[in-house]
């Protein structure tokens, strides 16, 4: 098979974003320094990225409907949520099926902070989320450094089944089954009286997500996210190149689990609520399902497996509702439409979304990417060295 | 150019899943600039067409608590289309759209939202459930959307002034609670007493209200249970074992069907013998029946039920007689044939009875405004037993309920009056008023 190792993307994708790297040599620190363009600077075009995506999402957001908003706030969290985990299992090599109790614990933080009689600003609350969820993260990821492959799929699993528990045990505190409601008010007066909610809501999740892009795209293009790779790639050569296995494994998680608290903490905002019925085992292996939809370890891929997340649901129960079948069928149909759309995608484009973007890319180039390998196997792109 | 074959294949694939979520985008707008053409002749109220309103609801239809709840949503939707082909409510026929929601509040908000946006109803009616409509009561009336009959007995629904546009419809677990503990006191004087319930709110205003009417003194235990313990292999026997040792001779339970079917088998096995008393919720003897045998593969069925005390607020499904039960016999047999036909199908059909009767109180030109009035204006008579409350100072549902007894054949009959109470601990229990309920026919739409 031709087909392009997954490292070699998650690479290509983490660094830029949009192949210019591809084209550019490789920058060499040092007396070259001084001879490069603005655009040459990562974080200069990251941010360019950024404004210019910002500039569409505000078209966006102000030319669809009320209900087309409330949508596309769903998915600035799940981007949030499927580029913290392409990080921690594309970036790192770790796999986690507990981000949806990560997200609880963010949820959770959201919720109690903004019952308080006089609550925090917004963007406040949903600092302290990350930070709850780092914390609960340093935990989980700590653990999760000694363990390998099916046991470390085990431990998290766990704890995205035990978690939800908590609820029940302090159903004073948390609200039990039932679980808390989140107001967080009309939007600002400044934008005038009829703006809408859905709009406010959808620009609150966007912004979290452009930041949060912009943030894990420059980590994976620093001496960080290079470290990350090394680990993935082979244990025994990065602790042999000076990197400290573990710690950058637990560094790893916590990076991650920030992403799902600020996830969980802004799915309370948009939804209004935290229960331990929006957290379950299904929510951890729908942002594993997104992560790997979208291509493992690329950030593009992050928003396309977030799109997928609430369009397929969305599309497969319209597209059943259209049939007069029989209850039983018609309200199991957009499961089935939805696993079936799956195993499509994944046929079709096994390296995820942005594995078929790239190719069909390639097809127009009236090329076929091939990648560079070396020897070994491993991508030449992340042995590279660019210290 | 070998190498080319293979991925040309690979890249027409990936061009039609990149297609494929494209028309998933596409789909999903065209559909919502349909909800956009739906005013028209009615002076633009959302969900209102010269010859329609529409409605909608959200229900568990797949998922752990689908089972029985899932039946709720086809029954009304069955019943609407008979009230539909009697002429409508005046003159315009009801469309009811229900949505699944997994029992999953974040779903809960996703399909609400949909169906207020995007949709365009005019009310929801029906939602499900405590955790799941507990989400969107704060939207549905920020919005003004009438959000009526919420399908639980918590109290939360009932809140006039915090929450205008929402109301309850069934009895709430602690109206429950107070006729049953009163019923177990007249009856069973002198007896040692335990409980058996849900911990959480279902359980605990069921729980409220039987200590309101029991002396303290004859409560010998009282159990919770969560609903986890259920699927595990030792069940809820640690419960039943300790309201065994202290004794209790009547065991009064606030528990869902599978908790009562558990709770039942549990019983033979470990030889324990006590009257059985149980929540209205569950104790639906076709619901029961199928989930004993289900549990005892086989083995057991509707003769465990025999004497078990419990209550309705609606005419029971295994008396033919009743006209109630004939008229929703007759549309369950020509609209839905094979959905079983027991308690949850005759509660979608006697909610959407009531919704009718409310839509026609509202007027020929129905406004949100005109539906929340008719319905605060009350007076209400369906196939209920006991009277609705409806008012302008009380959003909740049925004021009381009628005690039943179980046979050992899957069916029931009642045993005592009707009897009507507050939701107040201290509220008196009085006999409802006789003409409390109405006929099939006093409507235009139920002839």
């Amino acid at each position: 098979m031709a087909d392009k190792p997954v490292e070699e993307l998650a690479h290509a994708d983490l660094a830029d974003g949009n192949n210019v790297q591809a084209t550019t040599p490789s920058p060499v620190v040092g007396p070259s320094l001084s001879r490069r363009g603005p655009l040459q600077y990562t974080l200069v075009r990251h941010l360019g990225l950024a404004v210019l995506g910002g500039l569409a999402l505000l078209l966006l957001t102000s030319s669809v409907s009320a209900y087309r908003d409330f949508q596309i706030a769903n998915v600035g969290y799940y981007v949030v949520a499927v580029a913290g985990l392409t990080v921690l299992t594309g970036l790192n090599g770790q796999i986690s099926l507990g981000h949806g109790a990560l997200m609880m614990v963010g949820a959770y933080t959201a919720a109690l902070l903004l019952q308080r009689e006089d609550p925090l600003p917004v963007t406040l609350v949903l600092v302290l989320c990350v930070v709850t969820a780092a914390a609960v993260g340093a935990l989980v990821g700590a653990a999760a450094a000694r363990l390998r492959g099916p046991y470390l799929a085990g431990a998290t699993l766990a704890f995205a089944v035990g978690l939800p528990g908590l609820t029940s045990h302090y159903s004073g505190r948390l609200g039990g089954d039932n679980g808390l409601s989140v107001s967080t008010g009309p939007p600002p007066e400044s934008l005038g009286f009829d703006f809408p909610g859905e709009r406010w809501q959808a620009w609150i999740t966007l912004s979290a997500a452009l930041i949060t892009l912009l943030l894990l795209a420059n980590l994976s293009t620093s001496r960080v996210g290079r470290t990350f790779r090394a680990v993935r790639d082979d244990e025994v050569s990065a602790e042999l190149a000076g990197i400290h296995v573990a710690r950058t494994q637990v560094l790893a998680f916590v990076v991650s689990a920030a992403c799902a608290g600020l996830a969980g903490g802004l799915l309370a905002v948009v939804s209004g609520q935290a229960t331990p019925g929006a957290f379950s085992v299904a929510l951890s292996l729908s942002i594993l399902a997104g992560a790997v939809l979208g291509g493992l370890g690329s950030l593009a891929g992050a928003v396309y497996g977030a799109v997928a997340l609430v369009a397929l649901p969305s599309f497969s129960s319209s597209t059943s509702d259209r049939f007069d079948l029989g209850t039983d069928v018609k309200s199991n149909l957009p499961l089935l439409v939805y696993g079936a759309l799956l195993v499509v995608v994944m046929l079709a484009a096994p390296q995820g979304l942005q594995g078929g973007v790239r190719r069909l890319l390639g097809l127009f180039k009236g090329r076929t990417p091939s990648p560079v390998r070396n020897d070994s196997g491993t991508d030449v792109s992340v042995s590279t060295p660019e210290r | 150019m070998t190498r080319r074959t293979p991925n040309a294949r690979l890249q027409v694939l990936a061009g039609l899943a990149a297609l494929s979520l494209a028309a998933a985008c596409g789909g999903g707008s065209g559909s919502g600039d349909g909800g956009d053409k739906g005013d028209g002749a009615s002076a633009n109220v959302p969900g209102i067409t010269a010859t329609t309103v529409t409605i909608g609801a959200h229900y568990p239809l797949t998922g752990p608590a689908a089972p029985g709840y899932s039946e709720i949503g086809p029954a009304a939707e069955a019943m609407y289309k008979y009230i539909n082909e009697n002429g409508g409510v005046n003159g315009r026929s009801i469309e009811f759209k229900y949505k699944d929601d997994g029992y999953n509040p974040a779903n809960t908000v996703d399909v609400v939202k949909q169906l207020v946006l995007q949709d365009k109803v005019f009310a929801i009616v029906g939602g499900l459930g405590t955790p799941t409509h507990s989400k969107v009561t704060n939207y549905l009336n920020n919005q003004r959307v009438p959000d009526l009959f919420v399908a639980s007995g918590a109290r939360l629904w009932d809140q006039p002034d915090k929450h205008p546009y929402t109301t309850g419809w069934q009895p709430d677990y602690l109206i429950e609670g107070k006729i049953l503990g009163k019923y177990v006191k007249d009856n069973f004087a002198g007896k040692k007493v335990g409980y058996l319930y849900q911990n959480d709110d279902f359980g605990k205003d069921g729980v409220e209200g039987l200590d309101s009417q029991l002396d303290a003194a004859s409560v010998v235990d009282k159990q919770p249970y969560e609903t986890s313990q259920l699927s595990q292999p030792t069940g809820i026997a640690p419960q039943l074992s300790a309201l065994k040792a202290k004794g209790a001779e009547v065991v009064v339970t606030f528990t869902i069907p599978a908790a009562t079917a558990v709770a039942l088998l549990t019983n033979a096995k470990i030889g324990y013998k006590p009257q059985m008393v149980v929540t209205n919720v569950g104790s639906d003897p076709t619901t029961l029946t199928g989930l004993l045998g289900k549990f005892s593969k086989g083995a057991v069925g509707a003769q465990l039920l025999d004497g078990i005390i419990s209550d309705s607020y609606l005419p029971l499904t295994s008396d033919a007689a009743d006209p109630w039960i004939s008229l929703f016999k007759k549309v369950h047999d020509k609209y839905i044939p094979n959905l079983p036909f027991d308690g949850n199908v005759e509660y979608g059909m006697a909610q959407a009875i009531t919704f009718a009767q409310v839509l026609n109180g509202a007027g020929k030109n129905p406004t949100r405004q005109s539906l929340m009035e008719s319905l605060e204006k009350g007076g209400f008579k369906g196939p209920g037993v006991t009277p609705l409350r409806f008012s302008k100072d009380s959003h909740a549902g049925f004021t009381g309920v009628r005690i039943t007894k179980l046979d050992g054949k899957g069916g029931a009959r009642f045993l005592q009056e009707a009897q009507v109470t507050t939701d107040e601990p201290s509220g008196a229990i009085e006999n409802a008023p006789s003409d409390a309920q109405g006929k099939p026919g006093d409507d235009p739409f139920t002839k």
